[in-house]
């Protein structure tokens, strides 16, 4: 039936074939996830959410609402990114010798390029995005950011990306690259397959919309800082979420670049990447390592200033050398932009060129090392109070500093020629990855929870997580960096030598640990939701925080601050509270608002079944969803009423509720 | 309460110049789209002596068409420059009608590199050819498909003008468009000069 | 507000986890990187050693400041509390100078060792105890990648090799290496590190091997299909040795000719040891410049670029109905092999 023209022009090369239904593990997740799926969506019908969903959440402009959105997607595609990881561990426990494991090439080698794909582009920029797009504005004395329609679109075309990606497991096949998609293993000639196709597509749209929200992020902290927030009162996360956006514009645009001349390969046939016709593959290399480096960057600046801002309201101090922090922020934006061949000093180079990239890299750890004293000389003479957050601090600091050193050493070139793809360097990344940028989303989130919902997170589970997480990262990461010692390299799915399987057994352990720390980080939740009540903060300030986020209530008004604050100094809030500065009660102004609309979830939606369309060559459905993009978005552009004004009774009421509020809790 | 407020939290209506956030938006934008042609550059720069055996710039490059293309996207550039002196006197009639005509330049400009473009494939050389044809027919193209956006953008906006007039809201929108044209036009020189120019003598 | 008892269990656990650790590092001694029968290799390890003892200069005091402050300044614990302590410049100039001396140092010692073990580099001495003897000529081995084995070439030899390189011990050797279709690295652990093999491109690498023995050769970057399993292993052998086992490759196995390459070149996956006793002399020049099967024109050098040898496919659009798949890519199911001649075994010396 699908061989006839008819079936081809419609289907293009879709055919039964492209489901799985050969393969009994993702038939099993398939069926999991699609009863769950109809469940989820029976529970919403029953309770007659759909409504209250769309008015009140996706069609939502409110850079809070859109930044909780976020971290849900981040959540549920790290569950997804952590099964791959267990699977990889499982296989690679067992596959010695004669015992081929479970998992044959074809397939391991889609999940481990599906699990790096998915943890940093679903998991650690929606995360990191999500907690600048809730905490910058209100750290700025902002009602919103600078283009709040935009935002909502950078989210959905997220979205968009992460369902081309999951859509991936269960028609077609995913990219067997690895998480940057290399060439010469992803040409047309190579892999004609769908995998490839699904990455490029996914990556583009989701580029899309991170570059979006970088350009938002940046004018946000630019023009709608309160008066009086001069660049060098601001707080340090707001200096590290500009520093991370203004890399992110930097760097995405080669990344959309490089893609798009291997979709030229792919679909035109031309000769950027091939091995014939005066193609070079190195350069596809350059280009997506220009953008590959610069992205950790992106993504562990912003939980530099999580930590800072952690370590100086749970020591109770102002943070130490809050201008070399700020300095040491911006020297690493740039000196990160200029170490990218460092991830393929073994591509022969030339030693002056290997030596230049290496120790520019090395250059970075001093700034680097300058963070870490200064939270250091923060704690000292503090009072430190560990909580939950500040325990992520503590465990940060011990763990990364392990992973900058591994780092500091592969930027050695003879080091590198010896270690290079090794698994060494692979627990080196996991190492920098999990030690900063995982610990300290779950500090921030431990840390700001309770200003989204009104209500702290259950402090036992959250112990659970933590120690999950920190023991199990180490039993299952320090074998790792022992077999890379050893001269095993990475992307294997199967070993001759039975005597590094007892690190892979241990290191399998540790991957268990870890679930037990997801799964708590899960049940916390859970347990916090139902026990709301008795967690509940009604101060809107639970741990006597600094920066304006903490005079707002808890979860904030829409409107964030019914006046806009008057900064004075540094740590805004602390200074308002200790010069005893009053909440106004009254004489309250109408606030100008914008409106929701759905024009950003259409959009991603008509995005990704042009994505799907060229995936399948269903050219029918590309050419319809790309004049139907264009045309919607023309027609979005008529729309010129997207505002409206709160009218000055409603603030009113909401601020006297407010007052009420903390009246009753002092 | 009220008297100790003062001094930390503003208590007059505010008078927000929203217009500025979107034009500063709009330039990084620009400056985003300017390295997805760097990127583009930079791969034409690495593979520009890439022939395959296949023809060379000095074989296939009809330099007067295109110093005549360079020309009329120069001129479109001033006449987009009059639309903005007559959107700033506040003559409505006179803004659409330089646009009118700097679009009409645009199609055109437009027009003459698809001209280009399908002889050049007549002759046999096509972006599949070789490298060097596939970073060329690349490079150009994006360009090209960013003016037609522009122009598509350009009409959108007459249909807006006529609608509301020299609206606030239309008068941001024209200085955005104003940005974009403008900096392709500065593409465009560096397309003329590195790939055309330096193709021929080198 | 509640305030959490500050538990030391934090801080010891960490303490042990790193104690631990560095004893399972150790544990690790025997391992190819950290024992290597390569000089390069040695050198290699030794510029880890000494990059890691330079850095646990300030990594162990780091660790030791963040346990001791954690602790001595935890709420409760009667310490001195100084809110106002947010600046000091002398700290602030030792914070950042004394990592940046680490660094310069490091920084020298990267520039030093990176001119000094560059692969591109003829050997300067054979061991640390052995200096090079300049009448002694590089033994020259063709190293070429393919779907998903190895193959060397001995042009002085007139031999040719799967999946199996011998070495005579204390003998420079000059590596030149290429691919056929994806990169791969070139990687004995034990012998110099590693480097990149591309199409079209020729890498260099020197290299020693200082005792005999059986050793694990791999391809370190992913490369497809038969990426697990594309293994060679490398022998250390003496000057005897490796003239009887030459003499042993030349009687045994078929001839390397053109289309006896061809043939090996398709993609086949866990390929055993295979020999040839004779090997065209242009094989390598010809892989390189992408021109083996003949009617191509070959490429000439790294510019230009070359015509494909088996014919490139469209691009997506403009394929035509039958040829669209969406099938599995054009790699063959595991376990398949090659009808190449049948495998050699490799006997001991």
């Amino acid at each position: 039936m699908f061989d006839e023209p008819v079936a081809k022009a419609i289907f293009g090369r879709l055919t039964l074939e492209s489901f799985p239904i050969h393969e009994p593990i993702l038939l099993v997740t398939f069926i999991v996830v699609a009863l769950l799926g109809l469940g989820l969506v029976g529970a919403v019908t029953k309770f007659r959410l759909w409504g209250w969903l769309w008015r009140e959440w996706f069609t939502s402009v409110d850079h809070k609402k859109i930044g909780i959105m976020y971290m849900i997607l981040g959540i549920v595609m790290l569950l997804r990114g952590f099964s791959d990881a267990l699977m990889m561990r499982a296989q690679q426990a067992i596959a010695f010798g004669a015992n081929e494991g479970y998992l044959n090439a074809h397939h391991y080698d889609q999940i481990f390029s599906a699990h790096g794909t998915i943890m940093i582009f679903f998991v650690a920029i929606p995360l990191i995005v999500g907690l600048v797009n809730y905490v910058m504005p209100l750290q700025i004395g902002a009602r919103d950011v600078a283009f709040p329609f935009l935002n909502n679109l950078s989210f959905w075309l997220t979205v968009a990306g992460a369902l081309l990606v999951m859509i991936s497991l269960f028609v077609g096949e995913f990219s067997r690259g690895g998480w940057l998609n290399y060439v010469p293993v992803t040409n047309l000639q190579n892999s004609p397959d769908t995998g490839p196709d699904y990455y490029l597509w996914a990556l583009q749209i989701a580029g899309v919309g991170t570059t979006l929200s970088a350009i938002n992020m940046v004018t946000t902290i630019i023009k709608m800082r309160a008066p009086g927030m001069g660049m060098m009162k601001m707080p340090i996360f707001c200096w590290t979420a500009l520093c991370s956006n203004v890399l992110a514009i930097a760097i995405f645009p080669v990344l959309t670049g490089a893609f798009a001349l291997l979709l030229l390969d792919r679909y035109v046939g031309t000769n950027f990447f091939t091995n014939d016709l005066g193609g070079n593959p190195m350069m596809y290399w350059n280009l997506v390592w220009i953008w590959g480096h610069p992205e950790v960057y992106v993504l562990v600046l912003p939980v530099f200033g999580i930590y800072s801002e952690i370590t100086s309201t749970f020591t109770g101090k102002r943070l130490f050398g809050y201008s070399s922090m700020v300095y040491a922020t911006v020297v690493i934006t740039i000196l990160s932009y200029l170490v990218w061949l460092h991830h393929f000093f073994t591509m022969g180079s030339g030693a002056s060129v290997n030596s230049f990239f290496g120790i520019a890299t090395m250059v970075i750890s001093i700034p680097t090392g300058a963070k870490i004293f200064n939270w250091l000389f923060t704690m000292y003479r503090g009072q430190i109070r560990f909580e939950l957050p500040m325990m992520w601090v503590v465990a940060f600091m011990l763990t990364f500093v392990v992973g900058g050193m591994t780092g500091v050493l592969l930027a050695v070139p003879p080091a590198d020629f010896v270690l290079h793809n090794s698994l060494f360097l692979v627990a080196h990344f996991h190492n920098v990855i999990i030690g900063g940028v995982v610990f300290g989303l779950f500090a921030g989130m431990d840390y700001w929870f309770p200003k989204a919902f009104g209500f702290r997170l259950d402090p036992f589970w959250g112990k659970v997580t933590f120690w999950g997480w920190v023991i199990g990262y180490w039993v299952a990461w320090t074998p790792i960096y022992i077999v890379g010692l050893m001269g095993t390299t990475r992307r294997v799915n199967h070993f001759d030598d039975p005597s590094l399987q007892i690190w892979f057994v241990i290191a399998a352990l540790g991957a268990l640990i870890i679930l037990i720390g997801i799964l708590a980080f899960v049940i916390q939740i859970a347990v916090s939701i139902i026990n709301r009540e008795k967690l509940r903060d009604t101060t809107g300030d639970p741990w006597n925080g600094r920066t304006l986020e903490w005079s707002t209530s808890s979860p904030p008004p829409p409107y964030n601050f019914a006046f806009t604050p008057q900064i004075h100094d540094l740590d805004a809030w602390y200074d308002m509270k200790d010069r005893g500065a009053g909440r106004p009660t009254s004489g309250f102004i109408p606030i100008h608002m914008p409106r929701n609309t759905g024009a950003g979830v259409i959009l991603s939606g008509l995005a990704m079944a042009l994505g799907f369309g060229m995936i399948w060559y269903m050219w029918w459905l590309a050419a319809l969803s790309a004049f139907a993009l264009l045309g919607y978005a023309i027609f979005h552009t008529f729309n010129y009423n997207r505002d409206y004004h709160i009218p000055a009774g409603e603030i009113a009421a909401q601020e006297d509720a407010r007052t009420q509020l903390l009246a009753a809790g002092a | 309460m009220a008297a100790e407020n003062t001094g930390f939290y503003v208590l007059e209506e505010e008078h927000h110049e929203t217009g500025s956030a979107t034009l500063l938006g709009f330039w990084i934008y620009l400056m985003s789209d300017a390295l997805i042609f760097a990127t583009l550059f930079a791969t034409f720069g690495v593979l520009r002596t890439s022939f395959a055996g296949g023809p060379s710039p000095r074989e296939i490059f009809e330099l007067p068409l295109v110093a005549l293309n360079t020309g009329i996207l120069l001129v479109s550039s001033i006449t987009y420059g009059f639309a903005m002196i007559a959107m700033q006197d506040g003559k409505l009639g006179g803004t659409r009608a330089w646009l009118a005509i700097t679009g009409l330049l645009g199609a055109a400009f437009v027009g003459v590199e698809l001209y280009e473009f399908a002889s050049l494939i007549h002759e046999g050389a096509t972006p599949q050819t070789s490298a060097f044809l596939s970073a060329f027919f690349t490079l150009v193209a994006t360009h090209g498909l960013h003016v037609t956006f522009g122009i598509i953008w350009l009409v959108v906006m007459l249909v807006q003008l006529q609608q509301r007039g020299l609206h606030a809201e239309n008068r941001r929108r024209l200085m955005c468009l104003s940005m974009f044209w403008h900096f392709l036009d500065v593409v465009w020189i560096g397309v003329f000069t590195f790939v055309y120019l330096l193709g021929v003598v080198a | 507000m509640r305030e959490q008892p500050f538990s030391a269990m934090p801080r010891r656990l960490k303490a042990l986890a790193l104690l631990s650790s560095t004893a399972l590092l150790l544990s690790a001694c025997n391992a190819a990187v950290l024992n290597p029968a390569g000089d390069i290799a040695a050198q290699q390890r030794d510029i880890i050693y000494i990059a890691t003892a330079l850095m646990l200069l300030i990594i162990v005091p780091v660790i030791a400041l963040i346990a001791t402050f954690a602790w001595r300044y935890r709420k409760g614990s009667g310490a001195t509390y100084d809110p106002n302590f947010d600046h000091s410049t002398v700290l602030e100039l030792v914070i950042w100078s004394v990592p940046l001396l680490i660094i310069i140092c490091l920084g020298a010692l990267t520039w030093w060792s990176t001119h000094l073990l560059d692969p591109f580099r003829p050997l300067n001495r054979v061991s640390a105890s052995k200096p090079i003897d300049p009448k002694v000529r590089p033994l020259v081995i063709q190293v070429i990648s393919l779907d998903w084995k190895w193959l060397f070439i001995y042009p002085e030899q007139g031999v040719a090799t799967v999946n199996e390189v011998v070495l005579p011990v204390d003998r420079p050797v000059r590596f030149d290496l290429t691919s056929t279709n994806m990169m791969n690295t070139f990687y004995a652990p034990t012998l110099a590190g590693m480097i990149y093999t591309m199409p079209g491109m020729r890498s260099t690498m020197h290299a020693v091997i200082n005792r005999p023995g059986t050793f694990e050769g791999m391809s370190a970057n992913y490369s497809g299909a038969g990426f697990s399993h594309m293994r060679f292993k490398l022998y250390g052998v003496d000057r005897a040795g490796f003239a009887r086992w030459v003499g042993r490759v030349k009687v045994s196995g078929p001839a390397l000719d053109t289309p006896r390459y061809l043939l090996l070149e398709q993609a086949s996956e866990r390929v055993p040891a295979m020999y040839f006793s004779t090997v065209d002399g242009d094989l390598f020049r010809r892989i390189l410049q992408r021109c083996v099967k003949p009617g191509t024109p070959c490429s000439g050098g790294m510019h230009g670029g070359s015509a494909p040898e088996h014919g490139k496919p469209e691009g997506a659009i403009f394929k035509q109905g039958e040829e669209k798949s969406g099938g599995e890519s054009v790699t063959p199911n595991p376990g398949t092999q090659t009808s190449a001649p049948a495998p050699h075994p490799h006997q001991d010396h």
